[in-house]
């Protein structure tokens, strides 16, 4: 295993720890406790590893993107992540919280989803394994996503509106964290994203790094070389982190995580939490994060509900600041461009997170050239975005009306 | 450190209540809510209705402790423009108006934001008693030990009923003026029942320090405040002032103030455990 970090309290560098209420600290000693047994004993991650290879569907495919390629400039292989079940590499998460939630005896699941599409995995993992399932959604978006709180519900979750703050993803995270400080007891939080508070990140993190992992794997494969690059869109940067796990020793394995640029970087007006470079602390971890001048948490802003996040997760911190990660903001528009390109170019639809994570890479490929070959992840599917899409490209309009 | 120096400012309070043979009385209100003057009216108004100790709330747009009584006021007051400045002002104000010691009671983030050193040093000026930190835990807080201990403030860490014996002899060794124990596994906000929770943790906290130990979260009435002071060094109440400040302003504080100051006088109490 290559990750040293972080420390015992959590720590990767001077980012993450835990920033938690008393209640919950216990709790996640606990938890920590119960995680680094389960991940040293071959029952537990021999189950973890047929789940996902009998009922996620893993290994994904490494796809060589030869007409993406030829557009970019430069070789493109793709993780399809997004041909996992659910459509995204976070069945990967929720599989294997779901599976340790099991193991601890414990009986009921909360989460926090910002579009749904972490709630619709959660509810999905709770089905799988008979464990009850209550999702905290922001009141703005159980109406924006309708369609997904339908699927949590026929799934057999319990679907909360949070009415308060922004009443969007920070909201529902503040309002499960509520909950768990009061049902810690028989209650897992199943977080959604390699961040809060030590064990989250690093757990979350060994959940994912399938991706990378098996990324690395066929790579070899393919190329009897690595890749000069991997890629990775990053809202609080799961499937991110999943990817990059694998390569961080690969020291000429240049990694790029593409943060949302909402309306562009310059308007202020996007969730580029690693670009705009403010330290501190949010849900239970220092790292960067979108804030004021007195440290109240600003809203994010991006077209792309999953990157829509004001903060990020501590090891994107540190590996943006030790330099073994380059971030970079990449526009609604920019993404937008690229979800089409993909489309038009590859027959696939890829979520509109995961093409913020192609537009990067067509910017990347100038840079590396024409020999260079980059490693996506292509983080998931983007049927969920269709309405977006529509909209963007103008394609209700004209001919879905009738 | 020596325990008169961890007594501090609040315990020095706290144990004068005592030494009348009684609870001490703790309460918060949120600073600029309603408004920047109605706060430091109504934080006033707790002085004058017989509170011990006073904590003025930092508001902050991610308050994962808080239920929604302290959710709403700090959502008003920041919607308002409050600054952390103008918590410092309200500080000031208050704690120029009588001996109670003030303290704040913060989210971490504003605190780090304004500068640990900074913000201890300005607490300190404006005649403020210290920091209560509720997502702050001692493993986390070297920094503002060390500038709390600087400026002679306050550190009031959180102790929970799940707390484990080791990690509340960690947390009371970082303390100077009193524990906070958490009666309930949950966030705050008014309650019906008693917590069975609360006396075997401030049990399990006395044994660990001999500082004095406030229990909060859940007490809203006299009643309540008398069971609490039965077995507490202090009794907290917050949720409940924000409650009585919506309906009956500045006033209707001081009368919840003064039910509150009868209760923890009620129930003739001994402190040979001390």
């Amino acid at each position: 295993m290559t990750a040293v970090l972080p420390d015992q309290l959590g720590h990767f560098g001077r980012f993450g720890g835990r920033f938690m209420p008393e209640a919950l600290i216990a709790p996640l000693d606990e938890l920590t406790k119960a995680w680094q047994e389960a991940m040293a004993d071959k029952a537990f991650t021999d189950t973890f590893e047929q789940m996902l290879r009998e009922y996620a569907g893993t290994p994904s495919l490494l796809y060589d993107a030869t007409r993406l390629s030829e557009v970019a400039g430069a070789r493109i292989l793709l993780k399809r992540e997004d041909l996992n079940h659910t459509g995204a590499h976070k069945i990967r998460n929720v599989l294997g919280q779901a599976l340790l939630t099991k193991r601890m005896g414990k009986t009921r699941v909360i989460a926090e989803t910002g579009a749904g599409q972490h709630g619709v995995a959660t509810a999905t993992a709770c089905a799988y394994l008979d464990l009850e399932c209550v999702v905290y959604m922001g009141e703005v978006d159980t109406e924006r996503q309708a369609l997904n709180v339908a699927r949590m519900k026929l799934l057999g979750a319990e679907v909360i509106p949070v009415k308060t703050g922004s009443r969007t993803l920070k909201d529902a995270i503040n309002e499960a964290l509520r909950d768990w400080v009061a049902s810690v007891d028989n209650t897992h939080y199943l977080l959604g994203t390699a961040a809060g508070g030590h064990p989250f990140p690093a757990m979350v993190r060994d959940f994912v790094r399938g991706i990378g992992d098996e990324a690395r794997a066929q790579s070899l494969e393919l190329l009897g070389r690595l890749p000069d690059a991997a890629i990775a869109c990053v809202g609080g940067g799961s499937n991110a982190i999943g990817l990059f796990a694998a390569f961080v020793p690969d020291v000429d394995v240049k990694l790029f995580g593409i943060e949302a640029g909402g309306d562009g970087y310059e308007t202020g007006r996007h969730a580029a939490t690693i670009t705009a470079g403010q330290i501190g602390v949010l849900h239970g971890a220092r790292s960067y994060l979108l804030q004021d001048e007195d440290g109240q948490t600003i809203e994010s802003h991006s077209i792309s509900a999953g990157l829509d996040y004001p903060g990020v997760g501590p090891e994107h911190s540190w590996l943006a600041e030790t330099g073994r990660a380059a971030y970079r903001p990449v526009s609604d528009a920019d993404a937008m461009e690229a979800f089409r390109l993909l489309a038009r170019t590859e027959g696939i639809i890829p979520a509109i997170e995961s093409a913020h994570a192609i537009a990067g890479t067509l910017e990347i490929a100038k840079e590396l050239g024409p020999e260079a070959t980059l490693l996506v992840c292509l983080s998931g599917r983007g049927d969920k975005d269709m309405d977006t899409a529509g909209t963007w490209f103008g394609l209700i309009d004209a001919e879905g009306s009738k | 450190m020596s325990e008169l120096v961890a007594i501090g400012n609040a315990g020095a309070a706290i144990r004068k209540a005592n030494d009348e043979g009684r609870a001490g009385l703790v309460a918060y209100l949120p600073a600029g809510y309603p408004t920047i003057a109605g706060g430091v009216d109504a934080i006033k108004a707790l002085v004058d209705g017989g509170a011990d100790v006073i904590e003025i709330g930092l508001p902050y747009s991610d308050p994962v402790m808080d239920g929604v009584t302290i959710q709403r006021a700090a959502e008003i007051a920041l919607a308002q423009g409050l600054r952390t400045r103008d918590v410092l002002s309200t500080v000031e104000q208050v704690a120029s108006y009588s001996e109670v010691p003030v303290l704040v009671m913060t989210y971490w983030n504003p605190i780090e934001r304004y500068g640990v050193d900074r913000f201890a040093a300005d607490l300190a000026a404006a005649g403020g008693a210290g920091l209560i930190t509720p997502d702050l835990i001692p493993e986390e807080g070297a920094e503002w030990i060390a500038a709390a201990d600087k400026n002679e403030l306050d550190k009031v860490f959180l102790v929970s009923p799940s707390s484990t014996d080791d990690r509340i002899a960690l947390t009371t060794a970082n303390c100077r003026g009193f524990v906070y124990a958490t009666a309930v596994m949950g966030v705050t906000g008014a309650r019906d029942q008693a917590s069975d929770l609360a006396a075997p943790l401030v049990a399990r906290t006395k044994a660990a320090t001999g500082i004095p130990v406030g229990v909060g979260l859940g007490v809203s009435n006299g009643d309540q405040a008398a069971g609490v002071a039965a077995y507490a060094d202090a009794v907290i109440v917050g949720s409940a002032f924000v409650k009585a400040l919506d309906a009956g302003g500045a006033a209707g504080v001081r009368e919840l103030t003064e039910s509150l100051a009868e209760g923890v006088r009620r129930e003739p109490r001994t402190f040979a455990n001390r």
